[in-house]
């Protein structure tokens, strides 16, 4: 017997009205991986996340942070337990600076403001956000949107990182960057990530392993190198872009 | 020291020495200039800070103020005892208000509209309360207007004009430690985006009930001062409609979320409107609501040509640096 994962998701179940969003998505991560959750659009990859962290209570199955349930918790207590996410369509907080976006994430382990500022400035600047921290979070290009997304997650100190598409419209070598970024936290201090990407390069860099879901069903999983070449991946998802 | 310091300082002692100049007349005005300022910074917090829209913020002055008059007018209870059973009367409400909106999803102008509710059934509530006076009014006896005496809050006018500066001064340097509090950062990030700030670890749901509480608590020692400077009580004024809204004029006209909003714009409003009186009554017309009319057209214009307020612009006119706390460059 092993200890249980960091993350394990199993038979996750979503209604919308008469749509079933996810139906039976199972996965698990462990401590210190990088994983992918691709798949084509609308299959469900953002309400796996949101069920995960809590916006969504799902009609059926579980989802286990280190053995403990987050099913039923408030977004809120699934960030405390220790999982950071970005969203999809970013939510910056507009009227305040980039700085304070990022500190009040830090405010989730420290409650001295000093030093959950000193933290945001180290967050800013690995994300190269430094020299913007004091405009306004709503003067921001999207891309630089995306990154303070990332930021404030991070600034969290979470366990568990869940990112949905923070490198959609970044240009390649910022792409990079951030691909790189991504490495070096997890090398260094063992951060755990999901990310939802269809920018497969991002993907095909970073992650360890890939999970692949189309119209809410679980297709298949591996590394990433298999799963590009699996037909039934190509068939639902890869065989229609690019590659 | 900072220009915002040097300001600051100079506006406090400006008002500090105001009365070796000014007559009753204008001292009542500045009365009423800092009376605005205090309760519009008591508003602000739930609104400019929180985010929180809260039409119906005189229920606050109105609980404190009776609370602590009628204390004092059947039972000789002090104001300076009458105001923590104020204080706690108008926490207590906005407590409740705020657990059932916030609890149940309500929202916004919902939200907004929940607390006019309340606001008039409190109104409705007190006018068939004999104790209280009911719809004929309160009375507080007035005493000895030379004294000086605090504890009960009887006394020259003079001690009532230095008792609101004190007050104004009071909760301006509250809402600045607050806003760069955690407490505070809290309230921007509901303020800003509730999912995100949930996201981030943040109870929305204890974050915005902190602000409407300490917005009614504090509101309410505005309701006491009203109270004893003014001696009549009457639940058509005191939880009217009128009153909410003058009292969310000021912090909207100087700028949201901004320590000097408030205190600007009742600068600006409170003499805006005794001009307004004084000329219409000396062009011998008596046409009512004319001050609401000229209020309603002043914000018109604020809303039109400086949406975030007089302040905001103001400061970056003089090249001050943002008052912090969620205020970065654009
Ligand atoms: N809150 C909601 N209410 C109703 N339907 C929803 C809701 N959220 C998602 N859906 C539907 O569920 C399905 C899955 O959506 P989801 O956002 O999870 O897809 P996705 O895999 O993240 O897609 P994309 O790659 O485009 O982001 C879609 O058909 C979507 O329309
Ligand atoms: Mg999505």
């Amino acid at each position: 017997m092993s200890a249980a994962p960091l993350l394990l998701v199993e038979g996750l179940v979503k209604n919308f009205r008469g749509l079933r969003a996810v139906d039976g998505v199972t996965f698990s991560v462990n401590a210190g991986e990088v994983v992918a959750l691709i798949g084509p659009n609308g299959a469900g990859k953002t309400t796996v996340f949101n069920m995960i962290a809590g916006v969504f209570q799902p009609d059926g199955g579980r989802v286990e942070l280190e053995g403990a349930s987050l099913v039923g918790l408030r977004p809120d207590q699934v960030c405390r337990a220790g999982v950071g996410r970005t969203f999809q369509l970013v939510k910056p907080f507009g009227n305040i600076s980039v700085e304070e976006n990022v500190l009040i994430g830090a405010l989730r382990w420290t409650h001295d403001v000093a030093q959950a500022r000193r933290r945001a400035r180290e967050v800013l600047d690995l994300l190269g956000l430094a020299d913007k921290r004091r405009q306004m979070a709503r003067s921001l290009t999207l891309p630089d949107r995306k990154c303070l997304e990332v930021a404030r997650a991070l600034a969290t100190g979470p366990k568990l990182l869940l990112l949905d598409e923070v490198m959609a419209g970044l240009r390649p070598a910022e792409t990079d960057r951030m691909v790189e970024t991504f490495r070096k936290l997890n090398r260094e201090s063992g951060l755990t990530i999901v990310l939802i990407e269809h920018v497969m390069r991002a993907v095909m860099a970073l992650s360890q392993r890939v999970v692949v879901i189309n119209s809410g069903k679980p297709v298949c999983e591996g590394v990433p190198e298999e799963v590009v070449r699996d037909p039934r991946v190509l068939d639902c998802y890869l065989g229609q872009e690019k590659l | 020291m900072s220009r915002q310091a040097i300001l600051l300082g100079l506006l406090l002692a400006a008002f500090a020495l105001a009365p070796l100049v000014a007559g009753p007349y204008l001292l009542s005005v500045l009365v009423v200039v800092m009376y605005f300022a205090y309760v519009g910074q008591a508003w602000n917090i739930m609104m400019g800070f929180a985010g929180q829209l809260s039409l119906g913020h005189t229920l606050y002055v109105g609980l404190g103020a009776y609370t602590a008059a009628a204390l004092f007018v059947h039972l000789g209870v002090p104001a300076a005892l009458g105001l923590f059973a104020a204080a706690a009367a108008a926490v207590a409400v906005g407590g409740v208000i705020g657990a059932l909106g916030f609890r149940f999803g309500v929202k916004g102008v919902y939200f907004a509209l929940l607390t006019i509710a309340f606001a008039e059934f409190t109104r409705i509530l007190f006018e068939h309360i004999p104790g209280l006076g009911g719809p004929a009014g309160l009375f507080l006896p007035v005493g000895d207007r030379g004294g000086i005496d605090l504890i009960h809050l009887r006394g020259h006018p003079l001690m009532f004009y230095y008792l609101i500066l004190a007050m104004t001064v009071g909760i301006f340097l509250l809402c600045r430690r607050l806003v760069r509090s955690r407490l505070g950062y809290t309230w921007l990030a509901v303020r800003e985006d509730q999912e995100a700030a949930a996201a981030l670890g943040i109870n929305v749901f204890r974050a915005k009930l902190t602000a409407v509480m300490l917005s009614a608590g504090l509101t309410a020692l505005g309701g006491v001062f009203f109270a004893f400077y003014y001696n009549n009580l009457f639940p058509n004024q005191a939880f009217s409609m009128n009153r909410s809204i003058e009292i969310i004029l000021a912090p909207i006209v100087g700028g949201l979320g901004t320590l000097f909003g408030p205190i600007l714009g009742a600068l600006i409003l409170t003499p805006l409107g005794e001009l307004i009186t004084m000329a219409t009554e000396a062009m011998g017309f008596k046409a009512a609501g004319i001050k609401q009319l000229c209020y309603g057209l002043s914000l018109l214009a604020i809303v039109k040509f400086l949406p975030d307020g007089v302040w905001p612009w103001l400061r970056t006119r003089l090249g001050l640096e943002p008052d912090a706390g969620g205020e970065g460059e654009s």
